[in-house]
């Protein structure tokens, strides 16, 4: 088991050095100069130049990529020229490890961005997570309990109709309609505890996380549905209905352990994509999250925190791949490690 | 997963093996043996749902086909302008205060320009199914090549393209195609392709293709790994059929049906991702008209003109269910012992 955990870990960083090189040269090998996209609208010839050797790319993208593994693991400095330290330190920018590059057009560390995003993310997707387990599993079960019935066709059917409308639209009708117009809810605001508490937090989140969640909730039911309906079929459910267990106590402890284990592992896939950002919830609810932040730095060219937030999502997504074998391994005792 | 990249493993139920012999065959017959199309077709013809929605994507199809034509004969009239028929006082909406329906335009006209809807919503039909097939078949045929050679070589090949797969896989695909639009815009008009909305579709078919493939490599290559080791593929070495013999005659056949199942699944999904594009402000721009970036302008006047904005919606939302229907349809007759 040990082994197994540190093989899938050194592969899952290996991957991720593969994935980083790969992102830094699809963005910074292009051949567009990157130094052009450093200073907006007020770039001058001068200006590009001197954020040129600042940046670092001055130099061979290979080197660059150096120096950009360099400042994840030690950090680094903008510009990173020793004489100018010691003349004037005021100019120079600290990027302290894990150091993933510095926004010349934001002026800040995009570790410090994301830094400043990532909360944001976090409780949306982790919000959005708990209402589609909750409603799309229950739903799965009544729609398994009652197959073929108009229950089970209404569930199903309306879910699957609710997820073929665009995210966006979903979204914007909940904002436009429902908190605006009808004023059923607040208009949606994200508050962080540290400024609201948990109140506030949860009242923000309601509607941008029932949107997301609206959308995955159609492939839980149905993939909760499909899953019990599996189990119910199988042998030992037979025998312990013969042995006299109620209803209640085979669904609870029968056949929902054997149906929640393949829901666990799509559900941990799934909430891994979303920690880096749902872009386009967040960019309905005007939340400032990692996927605001990643269409800011797309749509201005900000190519150090597009590369950055790329980076992490990839980091967040090969991680929940790893921690979903090793948990499914640690729930089903039939999964050998190999 | 991103919200683009909608999963699409998802199937219902399962599958019951019910051939009753059909109304009106006769009892006597001897029994004949059936091809698997045959069966498969038995098993639809049952499936009433799958029915309806193969019309209904037949209709839409036809409909995309004939939206130019018909613009052009004046059948429909996506670009002419109504200023008579909006008001400026309100910003343009339609004069009667709703979303301007009448006789001459079913679906009302468009706030702001005063265009016939069904006609852009037809044409825009067109253009975006034109987009999300050109995607589909990228997909399809870069995976099928990609998990038949992974399949069948095996060994360093296998590991390498199967790396390849989960790094793919590990992308956030909805930045990554709103990151590079720019950066390879750029490069598709360098290499001819005529710059502006040319260049844009051309993207986003090349993008959602380049990211969308990994999905049916890694099915294609999984039944590759399973039909290697049957029977059939054993008999047909002893009688000393050559490899080219053994993949094209052999394996081939045997993956049309996963391959139109996911193919058909992978569409719709397609369809929803060049909305969320539009909406991001990637992809074809008006007056070029696609269900995305008309359901994107229609938000401006989601509030004034309710209609407007749910009719760009409802189109998108018909042809994505229809197709995903269509798809798990497809699954269950093609493949009645399908895992899922």
């Amino acid at each position: 088991m040990f082994a197994y955990v540190v093989r899938r870990i050194f592969v899952g960083a290996i991957m991720l050095v593969v994935m980083s090189l790969v992102t830094y040269l699809l963005f910074f090998a292009a051949p567009s100069d990157p130094a052009r996209f450093t200073c907006g609208k007020n770039c001058s010839p001068e200006l590009i130049e001197q954020n040129r050797k600042a940046l670092g790319y001055d130099k061979p993208v290979f080197v660059q990529y150096g120096q950009f593994l360099k400042g994840v693991f030690v950090g680094r400095e903008f510009p990173d020229d020793p004489e100018l330290k010691k003349s004037a330190p005021e100019t120079i920018a600290e990027c302290p490890a894990p150091c993933l590059g510095y926004s010349p057009l934001q002026s800040d560390t995009v570790s410090s961005l994301i830094a400043t995003a990532a909360p944001v993310s976090i409780s949306l997707a982790l919000a959005a997570f708990i209402l589609w387990m909750v409603l799309g599993i229950s739903g799965g079960v009544i729609a398994a309990l009652y197959k073929g019935r108009l229950i089970d066709r209404a569930l199903v059917g309306s879910a699957l109709i609710v997820y073929s409308f665009p995210t966006f639209f979903i979204g914007l009708s909940l904002y436009i309609f429902v908190a605006i117009k009808w004023q059923l809810t607040p208009i949606p605001v994200y508050t962080s505890i540290s400024d609201g508490g948990i109140g506030p937090w949860l009242y923000g989140l309601f509607l941008p996380s029932l949107t997301l969640a609206l959308i995955y909730i159609a492939g839980y039911i149905r993939l909760t549905r499909a899953f019990v309906l599996e189990s119910m079929g199988e042998d030992y459910i037979r025998t312990a209905r013969a042995k006299g267990l109620t209803q209640r106590r085979i669904l609870g402890k029968h056949t929902m352990r054997a149906a929640l284990t393949p829901i666990a592992t799509v559900a941990g896939l799934d909430l891994g994509g979303l920690l880096a950002g749902a872009i386009i919830t967040e960019t309905v609810f005007n939340y400032n999250g990692l996927g605001k932040l990643a269409v800011q730095a797309a749509t201005t060219y900000d190519l150090p925190t597009t590369v950055g937030i790329v980076i992490v999502a990839a980091t967040f997504i090969i991680t929940a791949n790893i921690v979903v074998d090793v948990l499914y391994a640690v729930i089903d005792p039939r999964v050998k490690y190999s | 997963m991103s919200e683009i990249k909608r999963d699409v493993e998802f199937g219902a139920g399962t599958a019951q093996e019910t051939l009753a012999p059909e109304p009106g065959a006769t009892q006597e017959k001897a029994i004949t043996g059936r091809t698997p199309w045959q069966l498969a077709r038995a098993r639809l013809r049952r499936d009433k749902i799958t029915m309806v929605v193969l019309a209904v994507v037949a209709l839409a199809i036809v409909l995309a086909i004939l939206a130019p034509i018909l613009s052009i004969i004046g059948v429909l009239d996506p670009e002419t302008f109504h200023p008579e028929l909006i008001d400026g006082n309100t910003g343009g909406l339609p004069l009667d205060g709703g979303g301007g329906l009448s006789l001459q335009h079913p679906l009302g006209v468009e706030p702001g320009t005063g265009r016939d809807v069904l006609s852009r919503i037809a044409l825009g039909m067109t253009f975006s199914m034109t987009v999300a097939l050109s995607a589909t078949l990228i997909t399809v045929v870069l995976g099928t090549v990609m998990g038949l050679v992974a399949g069948l070589l095996g060994g360093k090949t296998d590991f390498f393209i199967s790396r390849i797969i989960d790094m793919v896989l590990s992308f956030p695909v909805t930045l990554m195609l709103l990151a590079l639009s720019g950066m390879f815009i750029d490069i598709i008009t360098k290499a001819g392709v005529p710059a502006g909305n040319p260049s844009n579709g051309a993207y986003i078919v090349l993008v959602l293709g380049l990211f969308g493939w990994p999905t049916i490599a890694r099915i294609i290559r999984g039944q590759v790994l399973s039909l290697r080791e049957r029977e059939f593929i054993e008999a047909a070495r002893s009688l000393g059929a050559s490899n080219r013999r053994i993949y094209f005659k052999e394996l081939l056949p045997n993956l049309w049906a996963p391959l139109l199942v996911y193919g058909t699944l992978v569409m719709p999904a397609y369809i929803s991702a060049e909305a969320a594009l539009s909406f991001l402000g990637v992809g074809i721009k008006p007056p070029t008209p696609t269900l995305g970036n008309l359901l994107t302008y229609s938000v401006n006047y989601a509030a004034a003109d309710v209609t407007f904005f749910l009719f760009p919606a409802i189109a998108i939302a018909i042809l994505v269910l229809s197709f995903n229907l269509m798809g798990d349809g497809l699954r269950d007759a093609l493949d009645p012992k399908a895992d899922r």
